[in-house]
């Protein structure tokens, strides 16, 4: 076979050398990983139990009360419990709280991760040239490439279906919190030197505030990445409405397919509604009109 | 005024920004100009030479157009900016050689500033931007609380202590700044055109509230500002500054009276002469008013004169500070004062 470009290196017995070393880690290492990851598992699956197990007027309920409590407004509070009560209605509840319960989780371990990364890139220029293309990598490299080696890792599961949804939807909370950081008012940060910050103060006294709002849409966005995820997540084992999806496709069920589908739009209004309505809240905090 | 022991020497300090400051400085000390040293190697001249004595409890007043290095130079003071060269002095201990430690307590407690545009935090209560310093310096809550709102009574905020800074006006805003600044009890404020944002009849306020505050707690205080008219009402020395260099510093009355160089000269041309210069500086020592002429101190701004003098008395007698009679001053001679280009 006749090929456009020369071989200059033997590409072939590379791509074996990567398969084999990649075969040995999961051999050897494996279980060693699983190991290391059950935290994460006993997280995710104590999340959906307890979102399942519980009455679902209970779920509303708390879901109202943490909307009050990050908007201070009853309007988006009643939005919310709206929203939960179609998923009710629609049939899908079982399957939307574990999607809740995949969501949350990786959402709750990307800020985890996330904002300590964007926060270390905007200390450091270095940091921040090291990262920026890594983050790129990350939001480009189809989501099946690294699925597959998630998958031999763990086996199919909801470790390796975390996992992906984690890398897919992490970058924007970290470029979001390195930018946020870094547009913070230069003359505010000299004030807070001036009095005698340490660069610890400075962090949290006026550059982590100050850039919450933006922080805030990078938890916004990341939320609505993972939960884009769950489709392709509940082919290697994540179970919730994406299997729903996933099994009206297979078994050429519109109507199952369509209502699981409407079961992820109804989730994806429900959580952008909380994040905005807090974002508005802190917005209106920095920049109150004159009383 | 009180004369007090120097409080902030500045000695010889340059400032050159760019690569490589300190080859680009040996090349100004070698007479490279500023558009030379720019043109030619990219770095900006900031400040060059500087000698300069600050004494406690005086207001300070630096002043120049935009560009001069006023800013960079108030900026030494509490080391927000490294100078490229020379020492700063504060209380006789060079803060260059300071480590973060010992600088940050350094500003924390010595020294505090005030901004231009206010740089208030817009997330924290006008208190909690009050406390602010006390609070970086781990004063306990409840008692950097009660401090706070001392200061904030102090300045005319009482009333206000739960607001946000975007609630308030531009002079209520920077009445918090002051507030701030006070409230960590540094024995120096440095103030970095403090006023210049602010509408004209407020600025009037703010100075005469400054210098009223001044004069009861006894602060030194460093002043920037680009204008001379402000300069002259706060200063008790006005140091002028043009490309980085220090033209001229002295009182106001004395850089009227005589003008360093052609730049300082020009810069003056256009103030009132008559609420600055003052009577006994134009006495003539030969003229021996009239035994029931008008007698009024040396220290008699030439505006405050005339109102005597169209009472119409010919001349009036100027007592010197140890209450001798200096001289006399006759409208004429004030006339001429007024008139000298």
């Amino acid at each position: 076979m006749t090929s456009g470009f020369p071989d200059l290196w033997d590409t072939r017995s590379f791509g074996r050398s990567l398969d084999a070393a990649f075969n040995a880690v999961v051999a050897n290492w494996g279980p060693t990983l699983e190991m290391i990851f059950m935290p994460l598992l006993r997280l995710l699956t104590g999340l959906e139990r307890g979102l399942q197990f519980l009455p679902w007027w209970v779920v509303v309920g708390m879901f109202c009360a943490f909307t009050y409590a990050v908007s201070r407004q009853w309007r988006p509070v009643i939005a919310v419990a709206a929203l939960l009560v179609t998923l009710g209605l629609l049939g899908v509840w079982n399957d939307a709280m574990a999607t809740i319960a995949l969501m949350l989780a990786a959402t709750l371990i990307s800020v985890a991760l996330g904002m300590p990364t964007g926060i270390a890139m905007s200390r450091s220029d270095r940091v921040r040239r090291a990262m920026l293309p890594v983050l790129d990598i990350m939001q480009t490299m189809p989501i099946f490439v690294y699925l597959i080696p998630f998958v031999m890792l763990f086996g199919p599961g909801k470790i390796p279906a975390l996992l992906a949804t984690i890398v897919f939807a992490i970058p924007p909370v970290i470029r979001l919190t390195d930018l946020g950081i870094r547009q913070v008012d230069a003359e505010i940060l000299e004030a807070s030197r001036s009095f005698g910050a340490s660069s610890r103060q400075q962090l949290w006294t006026v550059q982590v505030p100050l850039a919450m709002p933006t922080i805030m849409a990078g938890i916004n966005q990341t939320t609505m990445m993972a939960l884009s995820m769950v489709v392709i997540a509940s082919m290697i084992g994540a179970g919730g409405l994406g299997y729903q999806v996933l099994q009206g496709i297979q078994r050429l069920e519109v109507s199952r397919g369509l209502i699981a589908g409407l079961g992820i739009v109804v989730l994806a209004i429900t959580f952008d509604r909380i994040a905005q309505s807090y974002g508005r809240r802190v917005q209106a905090n920095l920049h109150r009109e004159k009383a | 005024m009180m004369v007090g022991p120097v409080k902030i020497r500045v000695e010889g300090v340059s400032k050159v920004f760019g690569r490589e400051p300190k080859a680009a400085l040996a090349k100004v000390r070698d007479g490279m100009d500023k558009a030379q040293l720019l043109e030619g190697t990219g770095h900006v001249l900031g400040l060059y030479e500087i000698t300069l004595n600050i004494r406690a409890g005086e207001i300070f007043v630096i002043m120049g157009l935009s560009g001069c290095g006023k800013s960079t130079l108030i900026r030494h003071f509490n080391r927000l900016i490294e100078p490229t060269d020379g020492r700063i002095l504060f209380d006789g201990e060079d803060i260059l050689t300071y480590d973060t430690a010992r600088l940050q307590a350094f500003r924390r407690r010595k020294v505090a500033m005030v901004f231009q545009r206010f740089a208030l935090l817009p997330h924290k209560t006008v208190i909690e931007n009050v406390a602010y310093g006390l609070t970086l310096d781990g004063v306990e809550r409840a008692s950097a609380m009660a401090r706070a709102a001392d200061q904030i009574a102090l300045v005319g905020l009482a009333g206000f202590e739960d607001s946000y800074p975007a609630q308030l006006s531009g002079g209520m805003q920077q009445r918090v700044g002051l507030a701030r600044a006070l409230a960590t009890d540094a024995d120096v404020l440095l103030m970095d055109e403090a006023f210049s944002a602010l509408d004209p009849l407020i600025r009037h306020d703010m100075q005469l509230q400054l210098k009223d505050l001044q004069g009861r707690l006894g602060k030194t205080i460093v002043f920037i500002t680009h204008d001379l008219d402000e300069a002259l009402l706060l200063g008790d020395h006005i140091a002028i500054l043009k490309d980085g260099t220090l033209r001229q510093s002295g009182t106001g009355a004395d850089i009227l009276a005589h003008p360093a160089d052609e730049y300082v000269a020009r810069f003056v041309r256009d103030v009132n002469r008559g609420r600055i210069l003052l009577c006994g500086a134009f006495a003539e020592a030969g003229l021996i008013p009239a035994a029931d002429a008008p007698v009024i101190p040396a220290e008699t701004t030439l505006e405050a004169a005339f109102a005597i003098f169209a009472g119409g008395a010919p001349a009036v007698a100027i007592r010197g500070r140890d209450g001798t009679i200096t001289g006399g001053l006759t409208p004429r001679r004030v006339m001429e004062a007024l008139a000298r280009e």
